[in-house]
């Protein structure tokens, strides 16, 4: 394990410290920050991986982001749905899904939460709920409104998540989803919780070049849709917002939106390695503000965490991963003849 | 055996299906207040309520992308695309969703969708409103593109449609919509990749679906007269394609015609010849004929529009050159 201590802004700790939380919420966060370790472990291994070449294709890690996952995921029951896009490791992960199917599947081995078809951006696990990551940004975005709908027309109380980044909200199928979404969130039928990941970039152009107003919470004003922006470093922060949006959307069957401020600490993706479009001490200065130090932080102000709870956790988290890859490598490939099944169905 | 118009047969069926099972929902521009485009859902509003019958804003992108998550979750969404040509709007969800989901997440889920409305040229629309996009998603795994000729075809082949597992595309031809014929009673439906031979005869095939299968059946009349008896099969489904039924008649007539209503380069029609050639090659008498419009932006003008599309008599005479009785075109296509 590389870095075994997250730093911390101690400043913003210190305020959160003074913020006052019930017991269980903590002791849930405690499991939740486990989850996080876990899965910045998974997701440093994932780029270890790619450059032992046993990952191919794209790979978008998610260090750096996972509050944001994180806290709303906490806050959903096992009968709501979700949808993201192609970062969306730390979502299956989060969810459930065990990590070496999700190793698995980046491995592009059979036993894969998608049999090996899909890869990094394409996981799925629809049984928990998670109807998949996808490569092509906003175009999952209509079928989460789509899907919010269903669950409504079939007439549960179910919620779908849409995560999405901050590059999405500049395409067409952002606009058409949310004008969709606010109409029939009118009608009492779209119980959608739409979460924007701003971490800055869409793949190597800032917000400032890529979006006339960088507020994006704002964007939702044109569709009727409430909206709030949060720290999206912060997991009670987020987790509080989460808490909101999903009852109301649960409640009222409408759309409500999240603009969850964050930052993503690797490249876009696996390739992006120099990084021109932000500074060395951009990031660094990003990583004193680690949304898993922070919790950490927090954890042991409350009596929750101390040194050997921390390493043990690490250590965990050491195992996890490790078995994870163990369990990828050792997999079998798909067959040949797989390449052919999953095409069509049999109805017609 | 009742009588219905193509429009009718259409409608009837999307009654039938929405009666069968509330997880059928219609989407789409003006189907409901306004009774849709062709009348295809005229009252329906009326009937199913505006959850069942959903009036969507212009975004074809928006509206077909959440069918397709509709879909995923257990509804059976039956889309209007007012017409074909503004389909190219939603083709990334089309191509990079509906078609590929059951793929990627491994066999987790599938979209089954259809989505429906006119197909191809002929009653004046000018460039952009008159394209045969067939074509292009006939192109793609995982969707189904089937191209009903009659009100029969139009009421077996949408029923199939709607209780299928997978992404249909269904093409309807604007110019058929008054047609009418007899459409069989019941839980009547078509299977898809199953081909119809429409017209039995020994000298030349010829494979033509949709409209052109009625510009077809005209030119075997013609064929008829000069003593040439013509097989026209109607293929009802590009995707799954029956090449069976075209190679086994090629194989007793050993000549084949192959028609579609546009543009040759890289359409269905290359689709069809390839497979017979494919399939018979041996017994192939003279090199397969393509029949197509012209490879051109469709005109507005009836004269140039008239120009641009097949008539009875190109499929006619590419039929007589199979035959040697007809010289080849002199200076090749605008397009060669």
């Amino acid at each position: 394990m590389g870095d075994r201590t997250f730093r911390t802004n101690e400043k913003k700790a210190a305020a959160v410290a003074t913020t006052s939380r019930d017991g269980p919420d903590l002791q849930d966060a405690l499991s939740w920050y486990r989850q996080m370790v876990i899965a910045r472990r998974f997701e440093e291994e994932t780029e270890r991986a790619f450059r032992r070449g046993k990952i191919g294709g794209y790979l978008h890690v998610y260090s750096g982001q996972e509050a944001v996952a994180a806290g709303f995921l906490a806050e959903i029951r096992p009968d709501d749905i979700f949808f993201t896009s192609y970062r969306d490791h730390a979502h299956a992960l989060f969810r459930g899904s065990p990590p070496g199917a999700v190793m698995a599947e980046l491995f592009g081995k059979a036993a894969g939460l998608a049999r090996g078809k899909g890869g990094s951006m394409h996981l799925f696990d629809v049984p928990r709920g998670f109807y998949g990551g996808y490569g092509i940004v906003g175009g999952h975005i209509p079928l989460a409104v789509g899907a919010a709908y269903a669950l409504r027309y079939r007439g549960g109380d179910q919620v779908c998540l849409c995560f999405m980044g901050d590059g999405a909200i500049n395409s067409g199928a952002f606009h058409e989803s949310m004008n969709l979404a606010g109409l029939w969130g009118h009608a009492g039928l779209c119980p959608l919780v739409v979460i924007v990941e701003n971490n800055q970039f869409a793949m190597g152009t800032s917000l400032a070049q890529s979006s006339a107003i960088t507020e994006l919470a704002r964007r939702f004003d044109a569709y009727a849709i409430p909206a709030e922006r949060v720290d999206g470093m912060d997991f009670f922060e987020v987790r509080a917002a989460a808490r909101r949006a999903v009852a109301q959307a649960r409640g009222a069957g409408r759309p409500v939106a999240v603009e969850a401020l964050t930052y993503r600490f690797s490249g876009h993706g696996a390739a992006d390695v120099f990084q021109p479009y932000r500074t060395k001490d951009e990031i660094e200065q990003a990583r004193r503000r680690d949304p898993i130090a922070s919790l950490e932080a927090r954890l042991r102000e409350a009596g929750l965490l101390d040194d050997s709870r921390v390493s043990a956790i690490l250590d965990e988290a050491e195992a996890i991963v490790q078995d994870a890859v163990r369990f990828a490598e050792e997999s079998e490939a798909p067959a040949p003849d797989a390449l052919t099944t999953d095409v069509y169905g049999d109805g017609a | 055996m009742p009588e219905l118009s193509y429009r009718d047969a259409i409608r009837s069926t999307l009654i039938e299906e929405m009666d069968r099972d509330t997880a059928v929902v219609l989407l789409g521009e003006d189907i409901g207040q306004y009774q849709g485009t062709f009348r295809i859902t005229a009252d329906l509003l009326n009937r199913y309520g505006p959850t069942r019958v959903i009036d969507t804003p212009i975004s074809e992108l928006g509206f077909v992308g959440a069918a397709i998550g509709m879909a995923m979750l257990g509804l059976r969404p039956v889309v209007e695309m007012m017409t074909w040509n503004f389909s190219l709007l939603a083709y990334d969800q089309i191509v990079n969703n509906a078609a590929k989901i059951r793929y990627f997440s491994g066999g987790q889920v599938n979209a089954p969708l259809v989505i429906r409305g006119p197909n191809g040229a002929g009653v004046q629309l000018s460039a952009q409103h008159s394209q045969s996009l067939e074509a292009i998603y006939a192109h793609v795994p995982g969707l189904h593109v089937v191209v009903p000729a009659t009100p029969a075809e139009a009421k077996g082949l949408l029923r199939t449609a709607i209780r299928g597992t997978d992404p249909v595309i269904y093409l309807e031809h604007a110019a058929l919509y008054a047609m009418k014929g007899d459409v069989p009673d019941g839980d009547f439906r078509l299977p898809f990749g199953r081909a119809e031979v429409v017209r039995h005869g020994r000298d030349v095939t010829i494979v033509a679906y949709s409209r052109m299968l009625h510009v077809a059946l005209e030119a075997a009349e013609t064929l008829a007269a000069e003593g040439i008896e013509a097989e026209v099969i109607n293929p009802r489904t590009l995707r799954p394609l029956d090449r069976t039924t075209m190679v086994e008649s090629v194989s007793r007539t050993h000549r084949a015609v192959v028609v579609q209503e546009q543009w040759l380069p890289f359409g269905a029609a290359a689709e069809l010849a390839a497979s017979i050639t494919e399939g018979a090659f041996d017994l192939l008498d003279a090199p397969v004929e393509r029949v197509g419009g012209a490879d051109v932006p469709l005109p507005y003008a009836r004269n140039l529009e008239l120009l641009a599309l097949p008539h009875a008599e190109d499929i006619v005479r590419a039929a007589r050159r199979t035959l040697y009785r007809e010289t080849p075109a002199a200076g090749g296509r605008s397009d060669a």
